[in-house]
């Protein structure tokens, strides 16, 4: 396998292996905040079980001075903190590297390593020792880890100080019982090791105007500030942090001052074939309305996606991708919806797809995805995954422009309505080939009856095959059309390169090191990451400039190569296939290997 | 659903309502159902009431799934938004409809295979948020756009017209009802405009879910010997357990009411539903009551009809959820947006 480059200061990689419902969650944010907060580049992965307590649960840190903070697969040093997962967890650590363990029990000769470091804190002792409580005593094991991390990782310890201040603000016991136990392991690895080990953490300016967010609350807060008011949902992970988040922004953000009445309203439906339901019946009288969903649920919803598009109406749906097929694997992430979404529903349907890469993009997106609904009056899905919408990313600060407006569409207006002498719903296109619609409520003269039935263009009942059919290819000439409307492609060239790079969402930051690593070994590689879907003449621009491009993505079946062969007209075997589909997010040194071990067969 | 364009004809004499509306602004395109099908009994009840209540067509929104019921919605209120669905679905997209615009009027007309098969667990979600809207089950036991089958309704040795008799217990949407917490239950027959009429009235008026199971006979496929959801069996085996009147706000009070049987139900409108007469003891406010009536009623063999519970007392989705009084798709964008000072400000937490 490729290694990356041997650790150093501001670039390493560590794993903390705990048992899940034990708290190591907040130590682990803990650690990770302060590395953003000393303005080194870093990334956090959670790779968890989809279980409350019990299980083996794994986090991620990876500070990387170059910016470059997709998953590392060879860590650095290890916290083992789960006897049942010691086995695996050791032999993960790179040759040269440490192991952090708990030294209160002895540990077995056999997990012993010749060429890592051991480095043992009795924390069960240190916290039996320091607190009564049986509870007190597990959770506080964690922050005593993270002191000893503190030592030897030259994290600056007023910085770990402030954010348990700020996280404790008002519960002035808990915070010195915190403080407490970070000393316990601060002092503990400052007496008996050697602090700092040789890759280790100091002070930059990395992290000048970003923020630490996930995807999920992108983007929720994307769809508050899109004017979204109605929202409908049926709990599934790893998607049910858009809402939660939605409604904690909604309870600050949406209630009157004056009358105390909630501008929005969140409706926690029965099941995602009725979550779709209300966010269709919400949309077609006239409000902004979302779902957040997984595949599972996506699944159920492809029904109703065929009636709001072919009956033409606005929703939004935000996928949060995760490891298919059936129930598949709840909290691992993967990117095997793009089929299904890009043609959900049975009969001839085409979506219109959104693809952010990081959760700036989630935010912006999101606001997209309501314009672009409400513009081409058709479901707009929004396509993140587990990795990008529950893992904390540093990303420029987001922004808002006080001047945007939604772009509701082509929505008739009572005076409108009062000047024309009939209303046909689906006649009178425009240059996007969508026709305006009515709302209910506005005027007698807009009334018309809905129908997922066969329709003609005055909305009139239709099993005339010249009648259906028109209607059905202007829908084909209304998705071509959105094309222009979706966020272009980033595209980054180099001199002198042979090849492409090709990719979507959350492989991003992977991908872009793959280019960088590919390059000091002399391989030079355009990139191109797709954003909307159907794909604009640039993406087939592109693909024609390289006679091999790599497609990755992290399914099985290829599934973004396959819609690009589908929906453009680029020869299948100018794509190859880089494919990482195991669940836990993408990393470079993946892509790399693969790209190596295929251009030398 | 093809649908024919009636010819306008006015009459001079038409009476006019308080929107100077006749019954005739309340007509839509031409049935296209098999000649006296019960549906088309009830659509004339439906733009009876609509006319009677005054509702200004444009405010009412018709909403329905699929079937033979759901194509109805064509057929009144031609100047009303409708939304024909997907089977079973119209709960769901009636409840988003909702919502977004809470002053419109809900009207949805569903069959028992569109409530009580496919679309059951979404019937009973409605029910359980007290969605503002009048919600018909357009009942006859069969499929009828496929040919016959029976439905969840159909009575245990009801016969169709070939085959085996019904085996399965039916489902009653009615006691369903009740055991769900409906706050407006009534069942009647499409061939009782006179019942039917007030009951609808009664049920736009509701403060939420108005459930109204109406037996409306399939004339193709269930009106024979042996069908128990024929003309004929409903003719003989129907009680009218309840008579009521709907007496709308505005409303002079009438002083015909028969003593002692009368009890007068205040509407959340101001509208009062009078019951002029119920059986010994019954109580429509009482839960329980009307449950073991129906239960003793139904062991006799009897299809109980009326206005049979109403409970005005439950705040619908709206009131519990505390929504703004201006319907969400109204807002106006600026009291919606946060703005960008606020983002900033939010953010400073986010690092």
């Amino acid at each position: 396998m490729q290694q990356r480059a041997s650790a150093g200061v501001n670039d390493f990689a560590i794993k903390l292996a705990n048992v899940n419902g034990t708290g190591s969650a907040s130590a682990n944010g803990l650690l990770m905040q302060s590395m953003f907060r000393m303005g080194v580049p870093v990334s956090g992965k959670n790779l968890f079980p989809s279980n409350i307590q019990g299980l083996p649960t794994w986090y991620e840190i990876r500070v990387n001075k170059s910016g470059h903070t997709s998953r590392a697969v060879d860590y650095d040093l290890m916290v083992a903190m789960n006897a049942q997962t010691y086995d695996r967890d050791i032999r993960e650590v790179r040759a040269g590297g440490y192991v952090l363990y708990d030294s209160s029990w002895p540990l077995a000769p056999e997990l012993r390593r010749d060429d890592v470091e051991f480095i043992g804190v009795p924390l069960a002792h240190l916290c039996n020792e320091h607190f009564l409580d049986a509870r007190e005593r597990i959770l506080m094991k964690n922050i005593a880890y993270t002191g000893a991390l503190v030592a030897l990782l030259n994290i600056e310890e007023p910085v770990v100080e402030q954010l348990l201040s700020e996280t404790f603000a008002g519960k002035e016991k808990l915070r010195a019982s915190n403080q407490k136990a970070l000393h316990l392991g601060y002092e503990h690895a400052m007496a008996h090791y050697r602090c700092p080990l040789p890759f280790h953490l100091e002070r930059m300016q990395g992290n000048e105007g970003k923020i630490l967010i996930d995807g999920n609350t992108a983007t929720a807060l994307g769809c508050l500030y899109a004017g979204a008011t109605v929202a409908a949902w049926y709990p599934i992970t790893p998607a049910t942090s858009v809402m939660d988040n939605f409604k904690t922004f909604c309870d600050k953000y949406r209630r009157d001052p004056e009358t105390g009445k909630n501008n929005y309203l969140i409706l926690q439906a029965e099941d995602e074939l009725a979550a779709i339901g209300m966010v269709i019946g919400a949309n077609w009288n006239g409000a902004r309305a979302f779902t957040s969903t997984a595949g599972p649920g996506l699944s159920l919803m492809n029904e109703l996606l065929g009636l709001a598009y072919y009956a033409e109406i606005p929703a939004v749906v935000v996928d949060v991708q995760r490891v298919g097929p059936s129930t598949g694997m709840p909290t691992r992430t993967q990117q095997a919806d793009i089929l299904e979404s890009a043609y959900a529903s049975h009969g001839d349907t085409k979506h219109i797809l959104l693809f952010p890469g990081h959760p700036g993009e989630c935010f912006d997106f999101a606001v997209r995805a309501f314009d672009l609904a409400d513009r081409f009056q058709t479901p707009v899905i929004l396509l993140s995954d587990l990795d990008l919408g529950m893992n904390d990313w540093v990303v420029p600060r987001l922004t808002w422009d006080d001047a945007y407006r939604p772009d509701r569409g082509r929505v008739l207006s009572a005076d409108e309505l009062e000047q024309i002498s009939a209303f046909y719903r689906y006649t009178g296109e425009d240059e996007h080939h969508v026709a305006a619609r009515s709302l209910p409520g506005v005027h007698p003269r807009g009334a018309y009856l809905t129908r997922g039935s066969g329709h003609n263009r005055f909305g009139g009942y239709t099993e005339t095959p010249d009648e259906y059919r028109e209607v059905m290819d202007r829908l084909a000439r209304k998705h071509r059309a959105a094309a222009r409307a979706v966020p272009p492609p980033v595209i980054e060239r180099q001199e002198g390169a042979q090849m492409a790079l090709v990719t979507v969402g959350s492989c991003d930051p992977a991908v872009r090191e793959a280019v960088d690593l590919l390059a000091q070994r002399g391989i030079r590689a355009n990139y191109m990451r797709l954003r909307g879907f159907p794909f604009d003449q640039g993406v087939t621009d592109f693909l024609y400039e390289h006679d091999l491009s790599f497609v990755v993505e992290q399914n099985r079946d290829a599934q973004l190569r396959a819609l690009l062969v589908l929906e453009t007209c680029v020869p299948k075997d100018r794509l190859r296939s880089v494919r990482e589909y195991g669940g836990f997010p993408l990393s470079a040194t993946q892509v790399v290997d693969e790209i190596a071990s295929q251009l030398e067969r | 659903m093809p649908s024919i364009v009636k010819p306008v004809v006015m009459h001079p004499g038409l009476q006019r309502n308080e929107l100077g509306l006749t019954v005739r602004d309340y007509e839509g395109a031409m049935s296209t159902l098999c000649a006296g099908c019960g549906h088309d009994s009830v659509t004339a009840a439906l733009i009876r009431a609509l006319w009677e209540s005054s509702i200004a067509p444009h405010m009412i929104a018709k909403m329905s799934g699929i079937g033979c019921s759901s194509k109805t919605p064509a057929y009144f209120a031609a100047g009303a938004h409708g939304f024909n669905s997907a089977h079973g679905r119209m709960p769901a997209i009636a409840t988003g409809a909702n919502a977004a615009n809470r002053d419109l009027i809900y009207i949805g007309v569903s069959g028992d295979g569109d409530s009580l098969s496919i679309g059951l667990g979404q019937l009973c979600h409605a029910i359980r948020r007290n969605l503002r809207m009048v919600y018909i089950i357009e009942n006859n036991g069969v499929y009828g756009l496929t040919k016959g089958q029976f439905s969840a309704s159909a009575d245990i040795g009801s016969k169709p017209k070939r085959g085996e008799p019904n085996r399965l217990a039916p489902i009653d949407p009615v006691t369903l009802g009740l055991s769900l917490g409906a706050t407006f239950i009534a069942r009647s027959f499409s061939g009782d405009k006179a019942q039917l009429v007030p009951i609808l009235r009664a049920a736009i008026a509701h403060r939420g879910f108005a459930l109204l199971d109406v037996i409306s006979p399939c004339v193709t496929f269930n009106d024979h010997e042996g069908s128990t959801k024929s003309y004929r069996y409903t003719r003989e085996h129907r009680i009218v357990a309840t008579q009521s009147d709907f007496v709308p706000p505005a409303g002079e009070i009438l002083a015909s009411v028969a003593e002692g049987d009368a009890a007068d139900v205040a509407m959340h409108d101001g509208s009062v539903v009078r019951f002029r007469a119920v059986p010994e003891g019954y109580d429509p406010r009482d839960r329980q009551a009307v449950y073991s009536y129906l239960q003793q009623r139904q062991e006799q063999g009897e299809v109980v009809t009326g206005l049979l519970y109403v409970d005005e007392s439950v705040g619908d989705l709206h009131e519990v959820s505390n929504t703004s009084d201006t319907p969400l798709a109204r807002l106006p964008y600026e009291q919606l947006c946060p703005g960008a000072a606020a983002l900033e400000q939010l953010q400073r937490s986010f690092v």
